[in-house]
C-alpha cells in the first residue's frame, strides 16, 4: 500500500468518531432541552407532582446534560439504548431493529436497481447523442428526477390502485418466508420500489450520460476506435470503465437519499419501516427512540460514506497525491 | 477607500462585464433554456407579486363552492373548504421563494462562499479546519437531523417570538409565520453550505497562484481587497450553475418538511401543505386535482432549475466555447 493512501485512509478514520460524537451530542442535547418534558409524557396526565420528581431522580434526569450524555453513551456502548416512552417500557433496541429490517428489505432493492438500470441508460444515451433518442430519454429522466417522492407517490398510488387495481395502495406484508419475515416477496413492495427506484434511475443515468460523455472526447477513445476495436468493445473496456470512477461517489449521495425518500414512502403508504418510526417517534416526542435512530442512521450512513472514499482512494491515484477530495 | 478612488490595475477592469454578457446571449439562443427561465420567472414573480395576482386570499373559503371543478370563477377548482386552489398555490409559491432565496443567501453565499474562499486562500489550518466541518456536515443523514432540529425548537422559537412581541409591541410576529420560515431556512442553510464552500475552494486554489493574482497582491491590494474584487468574480459562472441546481433542490426540501408537519405551519400556505392536503386515498379517488395543482407547479419548477442548470453548465463548458 503506497504512503500516501495509508495516512488518507488513516485521516478518514481519525474524523469517524469525531463525527459521531458530534452527531449524537446534538441530538441527545435537543431531545433533553426539547419544549415538551418526556417524564411527563410519560407518567401520564394525571401523576403526581411527587411521582414525576420520582422518575427523573431515578433516571438521573436532574443531573447536568453533559453528564447525562455521558452515561448515555456508556449505555449505548453496552448496546442499551434506552427505553422508548411510545411504545411504553420497551428498549427502544427491540422497538427499532425490526422496523430496520423492512426498511432494508426494499431498500437494498432499490439500490442494486437503480445502479443495474441506471448505468446502461446512460451509457445508451450518450453513445446515441445526435439522435433523437438521446434528448427524449434524457428529457423524460429529467421529469422523474424532478419529482420529489413526496408527489410520485399519489399518482403511482392514482395509477395502480385507483386505476388499474393492480396494486395494493399501501401497507406492508407480515409474510414469513423460512420463518424470516420477508415482506419484499408481496405485492405491497412493488409501490415503494418503484416510486424510489424511478427518480434514482434517473439521476444515475443522468449522470452517467454525462460522464460518458466526458470520456467518449477523449484521444484513447479515438485511438481505439481508429486501430478498430469493435464499438462493443471501446465501451465496455474503454469508456465506461473510465466514466465509472466518479460514479462511486454518487453512491453516498443515493444513500442519503434513500433515508430522505424512506420517511415519506412510509409515511405515504404506511410501511411500518423505520422512516415512518422516525416520523411517529418525532411526533409523539420519544425522544430516546429519535437519539437511537439518529445515532444509528449517522453510523450507517458514516461508515458507508467511509468505505466509498477508501475505495475511491485505491481506484483513483490521484486522491492519493492531493489527501483529499476537492 | 472606495473603488473609485484607486487606480485600475490592467487586470481588474475589463474582464469583469463581458464574459457574463456572452454567457447570457449564448444562453437566450437556446430554446430549452428560454422555457425553463421563463417558467421560472411566471413562478417566481407570481409568488412575489402574490398579494396583487392571486385572485383570492390563501385562506378564503367559499363553502358552498366546495371541491369546485375548474371554472372561469375558479380557474383550477377548489379544495375541501372551498379555497380557490390557484391562488394558494401562488401563494405557496411565495413561501417557496422565500424559503429557497434565503435558504440561499444565507447558506450557500453567505456561510459557503465565505468558507470555501477562506479556506482555498488561507490554507493550512484554517483550510484543514474548515474542510473537516464540512465533511462532518456533509457526512451525516441531513433530513433526520433536520427532523430533529425543527421538531424541537419550533415551539422554542415560537416562545421567544411572543417574548420579543410583549417587549417590543409588536403582536404580527408570530401570526406572521415568521419563526416557522426562520428555521425552515435557517436548518436548511446549516446543511447546504458544504457543497459550494467545496466548489469554491478547489477554485481558488486553482487561481491562487495565477498571474493576475499575484500581480494584484504585489501591487498592494489587501486580504479582502484580493478576495472580493479579484477571486469572487472569476468564480461567478461556478457559482451561478450551483446555486440554479440548489433553487430546485431546496423547493423540494421545503415541500418535504412542510409535508411531514415540521415545516412552514399552516394556516401559511406552501405546497408541501397542499400536497398534504391533497394526498389519502379517498382524495386520490375523487378529487385528483387536489394533488395534480401542487404537484404541476413543484415538477415544473424543479425541473425548470434543473433544465437550466444543464444549460448552463454546457453553455459554460470550455468545450463548447
Amino acid at each position: 500500500m503506497p504512503a500516501g493512501l495509508a495516512t488518507y485512509i488513516l485521516r478518514r478514520l481519525l474524523l469517524l468518531p469525531v463525527i459521531l460524537l458530534i452527531v449524537s451530542f446534538v441530538t441527545f442535547a435537543l431531545g433533553r432541552y426539547a419544549p415538551v418534558d418526556y417524564v411527563e409524557i410519560q407518567a401520564g396526565p394525571r401523576a403526581q407532582p411527587e411521582t414525576i420528581e420520582r422518575i427523573r431522580e431515578e433516571r438521573g434526569l436532574n443531573d447536568p446534560v453533559p453528564v447525562q450524555y455521558v452515561r448515555y453513551m456508556g449505555n449505548v456502548l453496552t448496546g442499551d439504548l434506552g427505553v422508548s416512552t411510545r411504545y411504553q417500557g420497551f428498549p427502544v433496541e427491540d422497538v427499532i431493529f425490526p422496523r430496520m429490517w423492512i426498511s432494508l428489505q426494499y431498500n437494498a432493492v432499490v439500490l442494486v436497481l437503480t445502479f443495474a438500470i441506471g448505468l446502461p441508460m446512460g451509457t445508451w444515451a450518450a453513445m446515441r447523442r445526435g439522435t433523437w433518442q438521446d434528448p427524449l430519454s434524457i428529457g423524460v429522466l429529467l421529469v422523474f428526477a424532478s419529482a420529489p417522492v413526496l408527489i410520485s407517490i399519489p399518482l403511482l398510488q392514482w395509477l395502480f390502485a385507483v386505476k388499474l387495481g393492480v396494486l395494493p395502495s399501501g401497507g406492508w406484508s407480515e409474510a414469513e418466508y423460512l420463518g424470516v419475515e420477508l415482506g419484499l416477496f408481496s405485492k405491497h413492495a412493488v409501490l415503494p420500489i418503484l416510486a424510489l427506484t424511478l427518480p434514482g434511475v434517473a439521476g444515475i443515468a443522468r449522470y452517467m450520460r454525462g460522464q460518458v460523455l466526458e470520456v467518449l472526447d477523449q484521444d484513447f477513445v479515438r485511438t481505439a476506435n481508429a486501430k478498430g476495436l469493435q464499438a462493443g468493445v471501446v465501451v465496455t473496456r474503454h469508456v465506461a470503465r473510465n466514466a465509472l470512477l466518479p460514479i462511486v461517489t454518487i453512491l453516498g449521495f443515493e444513500l442519503a437519499a434513500l433515508i430522505g425518500g424512506s420517511i415519506f414512502i412510509e409515511t405515504l403508504l404506511g410501511i411500518p419501516g423505520i422512516g415512518l418510526l422516525a416520523f411517529e417517534s418525532i411526533k409523539s416526542r420519544d425522544y430516546d427512540t429519535i437519539t437511537a435512530i439518529v445515532l444509528v442512521g449517522s453510523t450507517i450512513f458514516v461508515l458507508t460514506m467511509l468505505l466509498i472514499d477508501i475505495a475511491y482512494g485505491f481506484i483513483d491515484p490521484r486522491i492519493r497525491v492531493e489527501g483529499s477530495i476537492s | 477607500m472606495s473603488y473609485a478612488e484607486t487606480s485600475p490595475t490592467p487586470f481588474e477592469a475589463e474582464p469583469l462585464k463581458n464574459p457574463s454578457y456572452r454567457v447570457l446571449r449564448r444562453l437566450l439562443r437556446r430554446p430549452v433554456a428560454v422555457v425553463a427561465i421563463l417558467i421560472i420567472v411566471v413562478i417566481y414573480g407570481a409568488g412575489v407579486l402574490a398579494p396583487w395576482v392571486a385572485p383570492y386570499g390563501f385562506n378564503e373559503a367559499d363553502f358552498r363552492n366546495r371541491y369546485a371543478e375548474p371554472s372561469l370563477e375558479h380557474p383550477l377548482g377548489t379544495d375541501n373548504l372551498g379555497r380557490d386552489l390557484l391562488s394558494r398555490a401562488i401563494w405557496s409559491a411565495q413561501t417557496t421563494v422565500i424559503v429557497s432565496v434565503a435558504a440561499v443567501l444565507t447558506g450557500g453565499l453567505f456561510l459557503g462562499v465565505t468558507a470555501g474562499l477562506a479556506a482555498g486562500y488561507a490554507g493550512g489550518r484554517t483550510d484543514s479546519i474548515i474542510m473537516r466541518a464540512a465533511d462532518t456536515f456533509a457526512s451525516v443523514p441531513t433530513i433526520l437531523l433536520v427532523l430533529i432540529i425543527t421538531a424541537t425548537l419550533l415551539p422554542r422559537i415560537v416562545e421567544l417570538a411572543r417574548d420579543v412581541e410583549d417587549l417590543t409591541g409588536f403582536d404580527w410576529i408570530v401570526s406572521s409565520g415568521m419563526p416557522s420560515y426562520f428555521l425552515v431556512f435557517g436548518a436548511l442553510a446549516i446543511f447546504g453550505w458544504t457543497g459550494i464552500a467545496r466548489v469554491v475552494r478547489s477554485q481558488v486554489l486553482a487561481l491562487r497562484q495565477e498571474p493576475f493574482v499575484i500581480s494584484a497582491r504585489a501591487s498592494g491590494a489587501g486580504t479582502p481587497r484580493l478576495l472580493f474584487l479579484h477571486l469572487l468574480p472569476n468564480l461567478t459562472n461556478l457559482l451561478l450553475v450551483s446555486f440554479t441546481l440548489s433553487f430546485g433542490g431546496l423547493a423540494t426540501a421545503e415541500v418535504g418538511l412542510t409535508f411531514l408537519g415540521i415545516g412552514v405551519q399552516p394556516p401559511h400556505p406552501s405546497f408541501g401543505l397542499m400536497v398534504s392536503e391533497g394526498v389519502g386515498l379517498s382524495n386520490v379517488r375523487e378529487h385528483t386535482t387536489l394533488i395534480l395543482v401542487p404537484t404541476a407547479f413543484i415538477v415544473m419548477l424543479v425541473m425548470s432549475f434543473n433544465l437550466l442548470g444543464d444549460q448552463l453548465t454546457d453553455v459554460l463548458s470550455p468545450r463548447h466555447r
